[in-house]
């Protein structure tokens, strides 16, 4: 089966990179699923959760990540997602998003409130 | 105890103190460079997708974007120096500032006008003693950037360069910082980051000068794409100079400690032969005396008898 290598760096580290069939992103104008073979791409990212079905040494799988704004781009059969903060589905604290959402709620403060929302969908695998 | 040897004594206990101290710094220093490098190293993958992505916008659209179009009159610019909070580094704080001082003489010349922004307590002062202005600055950070940091930095200038130079904006972006070749050599480097030169990154990385761009899908469209990508651009070129410079800086004072401490070496070893020189006067000179004494003391006997 055809695969395509995907990268998910952060500004300060690599998160995750491999081989998928099929890899979900949402981007400002709507989610955008980019298979191998794709037409070259560059997109912007919105804060969302990124999901990467995986196969070839990585083994079959879904990999989902949160990610807070950046970019995708993707060439030659290879993905990159840059994002300023990116973190996978397992390295999220539950506990810790949910007093973050519960905070930012009280607090009002709208950006706080996506960023604890985003991961937690990251968590739950609710699109 | 000699007065002279006393005084011997005390200064190589002087010495050895403050060689306990430098030769703790050198190796604080030297255990942080591994940990910069591997920032620097981590920050890598980030900064060359960005660039390349950069590129194929660039390259691959005919968009006219202010922050990669060349002013015809570039009338201010804008130069970002990156030094040290601390001390005790050699020339590290000294040789950047010196590079940023030629740069600011080159601009100068050229007509331009040019507004200062400094990271580091060194250059702050540095620049405050002259009385000469700086449009704004940071310090506390510089042992260990994070991206935050970076992105404080990187705010006011974006939005400098976004401004219309009539109104106090710039139309080119300068950083100078301390390349961090290897653990031995670090150069004080000038680079323009705005407007982009799309040359002067292909000298940079020659695989990427020989690889055909494809022709990309922009989502939405090529100048949202841009608008995006360029701040996150600046950040990152300035989050990679921060931690290049912080590797430097570490790099830089371990070797101004590692000669502090050989100097202090050299300095106990010639203080210790000096007052081992004293102890074997002050021995002969008591031995004589003792001969002395006796031999006199013989010659009294001998003639009273």
């Amino acid at each position: 089966m055809a695969e395509l290598h995907v990268e998910l760096v952060a500004a300060d580290r690599q998160v995750w990179s491999g081989e998928a069939s099929l890899v979900v992103a949402r981007t400002s104008s709507g989610d955008i699923g980019v298979m191998p073979g794709h037409q070259p791409l560059l997109g912007v990212l919105e804060s969302g959760p990124v999901t990467i079905r995986t196969t070839g040494e990585s083994g079959d799988g879904t990999v989902v990540a949160a990610v807070h704004g950046g970019f995708i781009s993707f060439a030659d059969n290879k993905l990159s997602l840059l994002a300023e903060i990116a973190e996978l589905s397992d390295e999220i604290d539950v506990q810790r998003a949910e007093r973050a959402l519960e905070r930012a709620k009280s607090e009002a403060d709208a950006a706080a409130e996506r960023r604890a929302d985003v991961r937690l969908r990251a968590v739950t695998g609710v699109h | 105890m000699g007065a002279q040897l006393r005084v011997y004594k005390r200064r190589i206990r002087s010495v050895t103190a403050t060689k306990k101290i430098t030769k703790a710094m050198e190796m604080i220093a030297a255990s942080r460079i591994v940990k910069a490098q591997r920032q620097v190293a981590a920050s890598t993958p980030y900064a060359s997708e960005l660039t390349r992505a950069v590129t194929a916008v660039a390259t691959g659209s005919n968009t006219q974007h202010p922050l990669t179009t060349e002013a015809e009159q570039p009338a201010r610019a804008a130069v970002l120096l990156i030094t040290s909070d601390r001390g005790l580094a050699g020339g590290y704080s000294s040789n950047a500032i010196k590079a940023a001082e030629q740069l600011t003489e080159r601009l100068k010349g050229e007509g331009k006008e040019v507004d200062t922004y400094i990271v580091g307590r060194k250059g702050v002062s540095y620049y405050a003693f002259r009385e000469r202005k700086v449009v704004e600055s940071w310090t506390g950070f510089t042992d260990s950037p994070t991206y935050a940091d970076a992105k404080a930095v990187a705010a006011p200038l974006i939005e400098a360069v976004q401004q219309d130079t009539a109104e106090g904006g710039v139309d080119e972006l300068h950083i100078v910082f301390t390349e961090f070749v290897s653990m031995m050599t670090q150069t004080p480097v000038d680079n323009r980051l705005l407007p982009l030169s799309l040359d002067a990154k292909d000298a940079d990385d020659e695989s990427a000068a020989n690889e055909l761009l494809p022709l990309f899908d922009f989502e939405p469209s090529a100048e949202d794409v841009l608008d995006a990508l360029l701040p996150r651009y600046v950040e990152s070129r300035i989050y990679n100079a921060l931690l290049q410079s912080a590797a430097s800086e570490h790099a830089a004072r371990r070797r101004a400690m590692k000669s502090a401490t050989d100097n202090a070496e050299e300095l106990i070893k010639s203080l210790s032969r000096l007052a081992n020189q004293a102890r074997q006067a002050e021995i002969t000179q008591e031995i004589s005396e003792i001969v002395g004494g006796a031999s006199a003391l013989a010659d009294a006997t001998a003639g009273s008898d």
